[in-house]
């Protein structure tokens, strides 16, 4: 995490007063106040005899990840960005744009380094510019705002909705992409995903094992 | 030692790598076009191009911009993006486009990224552009219309160069 050095007095009354009134016209995300959750391990499904149901317990688990806002506020059913654990439109207002990464003129690395950014700024409830270098939106066929767990895991299996994916393909995805994995390192001021995103891998893994059976 | 082309110049920087890019435009190079607004990429003022594409100068640590060529407000109309630079400026003069223009180079660094993009944007797609710079002012209208006045030009100087080359 990088820190920033402390903004420069010479900057002027000017821009102090410019600053106060952009922060007031600007509606913010809420500050995140809630606790980070914990992710059960594959080892506390190991009693769970019958195969189906020992797949869609692991699910249910791993629907504490992917139905965590952190997650969806990057998978939403429109075309902006959802932000913050209320899960408000992003602000500023950014469009989805070619390859969901946004609009000429307005792209997501406009804003969104290739790494968290702490920010100069004492601004109340942004502490840090979220990053990755390939930071951008899933596409809509893989949305995920406002369906049920059940659902996603429908998604995630069907190959014309997953970028045409096998299950042993995506593991890549859920346990070592760096854009997912950020969900666990979200920078200064943001709640984690619940667990890391090896002990979310593993439970992955375990739920193909078991034959990747969906909640009812 | 950070080295970057700044408006087509070799130039280093040798201080802190997470020092804003802002910074080291204004302070150290002393190029203060580029306005320090918000400090948390809400508003737009800080707009530069990296690589031609639009940045939020306030929030990038030098380290980002090593290697890379970075386009102030200064270096704007002798840039790749010369012609739509210019006729952005001309736009901006003729209809007055600016208030108390504190926002306004922001705002000249995203048009012109777009029109590099489109040359021929609709309301929607300047509205989706220019969404992330503020303008205190209320300039919207003045600032979509200058685009379309830019864009204008643009299309009619590549109909004048097809028809020069076709004569």
């Amino acid at each position: 995490m990088k820190t920033q050095p402390k903004a420069r007095t010479h900057l002027g009354i000017k821009t102090f007063l410019f600053g106060v009134l952009v922060s007031c016209a600007t509606p913010y995300a809420v500050a995140e106040t809630p606790a980070k959750q914990d992710l059960q391990p594959v080892s506390a499904f190991a009693d769970i005899k019958n195969e189906v149901t020992r797949s869609q317990s692991i699910f249910v688990e791993m629907g504490k990840v992917i139905q965590h806002p952190r997650c969806v506020n990057c998978h939403p059913k429109g075309d902006s960005p959802l932000q913050g654990m209320l899960m408000q439109p992003h602000q500023p207002p950014v469009m989805r744009g070619p390859g969901g990464t946004g609009m000429p003129g307005m792209q997501c690395k406009t804003c969104h380094l290739s790494e968290n950014v702490d920010v100069v700024a004492q601004a109340a409830d942004i502490k840090s510019i979220p990053g990755d270098p390939a930071w951008h939106l899933a596409p809509t066929s893989m949305a995920w705002e406002g369906k049920s767990l059940s659902d996603i895991c429908a998604q995630i299996k069907d190959k014309k909705r997953n970028g045409g994916k096998t299950l042993q393909e995506l593991k890549h995805h859920m346990s070592k992409d760096t854009l997912v994995g950020w969900g666990w390192e979200p920078g200064e001021g943001r709640i984690p995903a619940p667990g890391s995103q090896e002990a979310f891998g593993q439970l992955y893994v375990a739920w193909v094992a078991s034959g990747a059976h969906c909640p009812k | 030692m950070i080295k970057f082309q700044l408006n087509g110049k070799q130039t280093e920087f040798n201080g802190d790598p997470s020092t804003p890019l802002l910074w080291v435009i204004r302070d150290e190079k002393k190029l203060t076009g580029t306005k320090y607004g918000c400090g948390i990429a809400q508003c737009g003022a800080c707009t530069v191009h990296l690589n031609g594409s639009t940045l939020r100068s306030c929030v990038t640590p030098i380290s980002e911009v090593s290697g890379k060529e970075v386009t102030t407000i200064e270096g704007l109309l002798s840039s790749k993006v010369s012609a739509e630079a210019t006729a952005v400026q001309r736009a901006w003069v003729a209809i007055d486009v600016p208030q108390c223009g504190y926002c306004q180079s922001g705002q000249v660094m995203s048009a012109v990224a777009l029109l590099k993009a489109n040359s021929n944007p609709t309301d929607q797609d300047i509205d989706n552009a220019m969404a992330g710079n503020i303008c205190r002012c209320a300039t919207y209208q003045r600032i979509r219309q200058g685009i379309h006045d830019a864009a204008g030009t643009l299309t009619a100087s590549a109909s004048s160069n097809v028809k020069g080359e076709t004569a």
